[in-house]
């Protein structure tokens, strides 16, 4: 036993060996270039969603060099992958920052692997855009959200269900894959819905593993739980691959978006590509952005990515205009402070304002969140999203939720000279705890 | 809203004795045109009950196309068009008469939105306009629609409706709309109590949600009768619901053993740890994609069997996949587990990104064929037809693969080179080919288990690592070697997982058969069906 274990760190070394090799391989580009990481898993479960965002970097390093650089200098992009392993992610980001000497780096999707990269860039003091939605109940001077936090896509669907347009639902099922974000998020909806007078026995929350592919009971307990004579409706935090089989089982056993809508918060064009969805006319997802949106803008964007891509079927999403308004105001703070220095460049972030695709301007703001419209889509027999209400202006991410015990009384503010990410305002100290 | 609908209503039975004149359609016309003005939902859903409230049966078609988001806006001079996708072009309808209009480019059309409210809305108006269609199925679900949005102004067109009916399940139907009309209808509590037992007595989720609502709103009488009728209801949906679960058990069990079964082959007779097992499962899967992907571009026709089609094709892929890596690398490592296991680990990430780098890393749509789609009802039980099917197949492959090990001179030869292989040698079995035919039969129907699974899951590169754990385990559990084991396996697992689900939750659940799995193999580490013989004991 011992030899063969002796075997398989000496092929488990080899290969990190090789990794290596081939990242410094990249390193070796002349000196007088801007480097910018991207930290985006290329293989393992999560490449589905994040290939896809390693590539639109590409995209938006290419252009500006296009547009002459930065500062008189040319962006080179470092791509490395941390194949879906969150403690990979963490070396990867070191590596990013301390080897390639990165001045910012854009990645991660899942919170778990965002966790583990935090401590990495508070010690080496970098910059890391996370672009995805998230549960919020977090802010790092090092990090800069352009996701969603819950107030900007959760609160806002509840909201238009909960409307005459949305159908009035007063009955709800939380359906979630069982890891952090389903579960906070939940957890401040079933604080939210409560508040707005929703007893305790219309709500019903549930948890599947990841990757889940057998539905049936759990579809067949949301129509057992939709036949109370109230409208009914899903508010599903279901994540990545699992979605499809849900989907799948939902159109199958004949639910229909008029009886009991599904409101995902996962669920986005890429999601849906790999899905026939006449079935799934009518069932919603709210977003900050959606490829339907008709704007200039988004026009251009879409042509660029799908000439940048080489393929005319590829779809836009969220999480990509979130890279998209994260990189522009990365730019625009490097030119406000003339240096790529992350220190400087973290102070010049905050009050950065750029377009975002669906017609507005996205800031940022003290809390290292952005301001953005919320959409509510419905699903289309094509694949897209057809938007059904919008907010009537920008949101501001709220990082500490209202909603929840913990977390109410925290604010965050990174601008001297409170600099300080969960200030607590009843107590007027730093260092107040959130729930997570 | 009611009131308009009641006399819409009238007016619909009046006119269908009458005939509408020329001047309906004139109205029609100009009421249809305001669809272009319309700023938001809202305001289309005012034309649309506008629309219902002439009562016109004419008014179907453009209703229809609403729902069905396929009514348009020509920008050039706002008329409103019935328009139907072509290739590179909609083509045009007039939204009464049907007739064709020439066609027009998406660019000078605007699509009337519709969300699920309007759907709605236009579902309850066409349910009381379909309700004298010459088509069964057409009465049918307008019946049905009428039973879940109940109106008292219903009441009426229903009694004509019964009156003329003549197919009895229709008529039944028609009399259960008509009870639930009156019981949200200020009708005599009498009537309610025979309305309630008449819904009673259809006894599905429909009649539980509406005798809910109404024994929230109702008294005296009239509640504890729906107290009554909930409570048998209940009971009977009790029963009903122990037999979803043994079902659902089943379906489950049928995956387990889809996915399994080539593992029975490969590790259960062979021996061989091979993790990349449900990679051959994904190979299946990509199979069908390409299959289905050549068939949508070039033969239209034979989208139905292009399951059929590519059965032969995923396990020839795999087979042959299986064979390179048998050839390759296991025969090098045979008696060398944990080396197999190392390396075939590395063959299966291989395949994940050579297919990932191929296909790229999104999911590609596999469609269900028409036959694989939808569902029926036994009693109260909703029965999937893609689980029906896959279950059916799953016995099939199981049947079939039986009989080769069985009943055929390559079965002899495997299971001889199991039992004993030096003495298999010496009676002169080639056990190196034997070994490379077996593992490629393992491989193939893996892959045939990919033409399966691909219409129940993602078809994308992790899709194999979600089956192997499950495989791995089926397999272990059932007893190492043995066909049968692996069947019983499987579905043993399914039926106490899916018993589990409801009361556990799908996390715990899982967590418990883990569980219980463990406390087994300790109990009995050959699993349920071990098999005897030199090899085993060696």
């Amino acid at each position: 036993m011992r030899g063969n274990f002796a075997k398989i760190t000496k092929i488990l070394s080899a290969g990190v060996v090789a990794a290596g090799l081939l990242a410094s391989a990249s390193a070796k580009a002349a000196e007088d270039t801007i480097k910018v990481g991207i930290l985006h898993s290329l293989s393992g479960t999560m490449a589905i969603s994040e290939t896809t965002l390693k590539d639109v970097m590409l995209m938006l390093i290419d252009e500006q060099n296009a547009k002459g650089g930065l500062l008189g200098k040319k962006l080179e992009a470092v791509v490395v992958d941390p194949a879906s392993n969150w403690p990979l992610f963490a070396e990867k980001a070191r590596e990013l920052i301390s080897k390639d000497k990165v001045a910012a780096v854009f990645g991660c999707w899942t919170s778990v692997s965002r966790k583990s990269v935090l401590p990495v860039f508070s010690e080496l003091d970098n910059i890391l855009f996370y672009p995805v939605q998230y549960e919020g109940e977090e802010s790092e001077r090092n990090v800069f959200y352009t996701g969603a936090a819950p107030n900007q896509q959760a609160i806002p669907a509840v909201d238009y269900l909960m409307s005459a347009d949305g159908g009035s639902v007063k009955r709800w099922v939380l359906e979630g894959t069982d890891y952090v974000y389903p579960r906070t998020t939940n957890k401040i909806l079933e604080a939210y819905l409560k508040s707005k007078g929703v007893p305790a026995e219309d709500i019903m929350v549930n948890y599947t593993p990841f990757g889940f592919s057998d539905w049936q009971t759990e579809v067949s307990a949301i129509k057992k739980f939709g036949s109370a004579g109230k409208k009914t409706a899903v508010v599903s935090t279901v994540n990545g691959d699992a979605n499809v089989p849900f989907y799948k089982e939902l159109g199958n056993q004949g639910i229909k978006a008029e009886d009991i809508p599904v409101m995902a918060f996962s669920v986005g064009e890429e999601e849906l590509a790999g899905l026939d969805t006449k079935p799934l006319v009518g069932h919603l997802a709210a977003w900050n952005y959606f490829e339907s949106v008709n704007t200039p803008e988004n026009k251009k964007f879409i042509a660029d990515w799908h000439k940048f891509i080489k393929n005319n079927k590829r779809t836009t999403n969220d999480p990509m205009e979130a890279h998209y308004i994260g990189f522009n105001m990365w730019v625009k703070a490097v030119q406000k402070a003339g240096t790529t220095d992350p220190d400087k460049v973290i102070d010049a972030m905050v009050g950065v304002s750029v377009p975002n695709l669906t017609g507005g301007y996205s800031t940022m703001m003290p809390n290292h969140h952005i301001t953005k419209p919320v959409l509510i889509g419905e699903i289309q027999a094509n694949g897209q999203f057809q938007t059904v209400s919008k907010t009537p202006g920008l949101v501001m991410g709220d990082e500490w939720s209202d909603y929840l015990p913990d977390s109410k009384d925290l604010i965050s503010d990174w601008r001297a000279p409170l600099s300080c990410g969960n200030f607590n305002v009843k107590t007027g100290k730093c260092g107040g705890k959130g729930t997570n | 809203m009611k009131i308009f609908r009641a006399i819409g209503l009238t007016l619909l039975f009046l006119l269908t004795t009458l005939s509408s004149s020329g001047a309906a359609e004139a109205d029609l016309r100009a009421i249809i045109a305001k669809f272009a003005t319309a700023a938001d939902f809202s305001e289309t859903g005012v034309i649309v009950r506008e629309l219902t409230a002439t009562g016109d049966p004419a008014v179907e078609r453009p209703l229809a196309a609403l729902a069905e988001g396929n009514l348009y806006i020509r920008a050039a001079d706002s008329m409103v068009f019935v328009g139907k996708e072509g290739s590179d072009s909609i083509q045009l309808f007039d939204p009464l008469s049907g007739e064709a209009a020439g066609e027009a480019s998406a660019d000078d059309l605007t699509q009337i939105g519709v969300n699920n409210t309007l759907r709605r809305t236009i579902r309850d108006a066409l349910g009381t306009l379909t309700l004298g269609s010459k088509d069964p199925t057409v009465r049918i679900a307008a019946a049905d629609t009428m039973f879940k949005t109940p109106d008292a102004a219903n009441i009426g067109p229903l009694d004509a409706a019964i009156a003329s009916e003549t197919v009895a399940s229709v008529k039944a139907l028609l009399e259960q709309a008509r009870g639930a009309s009156i019981l949200v209808s200020d009708k005599p509590d009498a009537d309610k109590l025979a309305a309630i037992s008449l819904i009673g007595a259809r006894g599905d989720r429909d009649a539980l949600s509406l005798l809910t609502s109404v024994e929230a709103n109702a008294s005296g009488a009239v509640k504890e009768a729906a107290t009554a009728a909930i409570a048998s209801i209940n009971s009977t949906l009790a029963f009903w619901d122990a037999g979803q679960n043994i079902w659902y058990g089943i379906s489950l069990g049928s995956v387990l053993l889809l996915a399994a079964i080539g593992l029975a082959i490969t590790f259960g007779v062979m021996g061989v740890i091979n993790m990349a097992h449900g990679e051959m499962v994904m190979l299946g899967a990509y199979t069908t994609f390409v299959v289905q992907q050549v068939i949508r571009t070039s033969f239209p026709g034979l989208f139905d069997w292009s399951l059929v089609i590519a059965l032969p094709l995923a396990f020839l892929v795999a087979a042959l996949v299986g064979l390179a890596i048998e050839h390759g690398i296991i025969r090098f490592l045979y008696g060398r587990p944990l080396e197999t296991l190392l390396a075939t680990w590395g063959v299966s990430l291989i395949l994940q990104q050579a297919v990932r780098t191929i296909f790229g890393p999104t999911n590609q749509e596999v469609g269900n064929p028409s036959w694989m789609s939808g569902s029926f009802d036994i009693g109260q039980l909703a029965i999937t037809w893609n689980r029906l099917w896959i279950l059916v197949f799953a016995l099939a492959v199981f049947g079939v693969l039986l009989y080769v090990m069985k009943r055929t001179p390559w079965g002899l030869q495997m299971r001889a080179v199991t039992a004993n292989r030096r003495m298999a040698a010496s009676m002169g079995i080639k056990t190196p080919w034997v070994d490379a035919l077996t593992f490629a039969l393992g491989s193939g129907i893996a892959g045939i288990a990919g033409v399966a699974l691909s219409q129940i899951d993602n078809v994308s590169p992790n899709l194999g690592r979600g089956y192997i754990i499950d495989s791995f385990m089926v397999v272990v559990f059932g007893g190492v070697g043995n066909l049968w084991g692996t069947l019983v396996g499987a579905f043993s697992l399914g039926i106490v997982n899916k018993f589990l689900e409801p009361y556990a939750g799908a996390v715990l659940g899982k967590i418990v058969v883990l569980v219980l799995i463990i406390l087994f193999i300790q109990k009995r580490p050959r699993g349920l069906f071990a098999l005897k013989g030199r090899a085993v004991e060696a």
